[in-house]
């Protein structure tokens, strides 16, 4: 099938509703509750402590952008909120370039709240400046992202939810952490249906210069995405792997006990694009799709309302 | 006369970010040894297509090209920058 060919076929089954912008959707409950059943369904393999699991909001502070590098190699991606900071002298002059000017944004200044550059950002911020023990630290975040990156196609979503298994320790350590949950993500997302392939892969570092970082990140293999079909026969990434060397140890300044920057390396599983290839694989009409996926997601005959 | 050498030395010094003293760095050190990061490394490459009036093909946007001073000055040879240029 072709991607408008699927975005219809979305749509016309109400599971997605176009927000009127590029890559902005509403979900059905339906949709929704295919989504919290991946959640609940790659939550229940992972091992993080009770207490280090968490719901980040969709926004971050400004200086977790910065701090990230993220607004070094994808400033074409990212999304800060700004706001009127003016009082009731300035408010009239305002109003009247919001009726009659099309760049009253000018007026706004900029916050310091930003979008979600990726779920596990600000989990790093929160280590700033500190040790953790050397036999490392597991966290489960999930948080909403958001990528600048408007397109007809379901598959690239602006606002989006990641589902994250993060590591904080060793290189060794960090390494073991992503190549298990690649091993274990692939599995655990054939067991749906799903046609898994693991793929080296690059992150989309912005302009010319940034294919140094992409085909650096590509010569030592730092990222692997699982990919399977998603808006058409195309595969695309539905998670990933990745090992950050010491890239984040280094940036918020979060070192090991035993001495020298804190390596890490996340599994991310794409909440919004493994319920698209779900769909794309089993159909539109959930209560058709194979009993045992249903069972696995907990989904129940019901398609309309979460199980 | 412009020597490509100390325009490169020039370019690391503004641009690399690094701890040391670039200008006693021979030819051959490792870059990224002496504190060259990835990230520092795209802005030495636009620096360096500035300085040059070069552009660099994808083939050398490698991590590889920036290695050491000499890596670069062979770099900047294939695309047509001499040793030493009026």
């Amino acid at each position: 099938m072709q991607t408008h060919e699927f975005r219809a076929s979305l749509l016309d089954a109400g599971l997605l509703v176009n927000s009127g912008g590029d890559g902005i959707f509403q979900r059905s409950f339906t949709f929704e509750s295919i989504v919290r059943g991946v959640e609940s369904y790659a939550s229940n393999a992972g091992d993080a402590p009770a207490n280090q699991r968490f719901f980040f909001a969709p926004v971050m502070p400004l200086a977790t952008l910065v701090s990230s590098g993220y607004a070094h190699s994808f400033p074409n991606l990212m999304g800060v909120v700004s706001s009127f900071a003016g009082s009731d002298r300035e408010l009239p002059a305002f109003l009247g370039k919001l009726d009659t000017d099309d760049h009253w944004m000018s007026e706004l200044t900029a916050s310091d709240v930003a979008l979600s550059s990726a779920a596990c950002h600000p989990l790093f911020s929160n280590f700033s400046h500190q040790s953790i023990p050397e036999e490392g630290l597991l966290y489960e975040i999930q948080g909403v992202c958001f990528r600048h990156e408007p397109s007809i196609d379901p598959a690239r979503m602006q606002s989006f939810r990641q589902h994250e298994f993060v590591y904080l320790g060793t290189s060794d350590g960090a390494l073991a952490h992503r190549d298990k949950w690649i091993e274990l993500g692939s599995d655990l997302l054939r067991e749906l249906g799903l046609d898994v392939q693991v793929v080296v892969a690059n992150d989309p570092f912005f302009g010319r210069a940034g294919r140094i970082l992409a085909n650096g990140q590509i010569e030592k293999e730092l990222k692997f995405e699982l990919t399977a079909p998603i808006s058409s026969d195309a595969p695309g990434a539905i998670a990933s792997g990745n090992y950050h060397e010491d890239h984040m140890g280094r940036v918020f300044d979060i070192t090991i006990l035993a001495g020298g920057p804190m390596h890490s390396a996340c599994f991310g599983l794409g909440l919004d694009r493994i319920t698209l290839a779900l769909i794309y694989a089993h159909g539109t009409d959930v209560s058709q799709w194979p009993r045992d996926v249903r069972a696995l997601l907990s989904i129940s005959n019901s398609t309309t309302g979460p199980s | 006369m412009i020597n490509t050498i100390d325009t490169i030395r020039e370019v690391l010094s503004s641009h690399g970010q690094m701890p040391v003293d670039v200008s006693v760095l021979s030819l051959t050190a490792d870059l990224y040894q002496q504190g060259l990061t990835s990230h520092a490394s795209v802005n030495v490459m636009l620096a360096l297509e500035d300085a040059f009036e070069v552009e660099f093909p994808d083939a050398l946007l490698r991590k590889s090209t920036f290695e050491s001073i000499a890596a670069i000055a062979a770099a900047l040879e294939t695309l047509g920058i001499e040793e030493m240029q009026d």
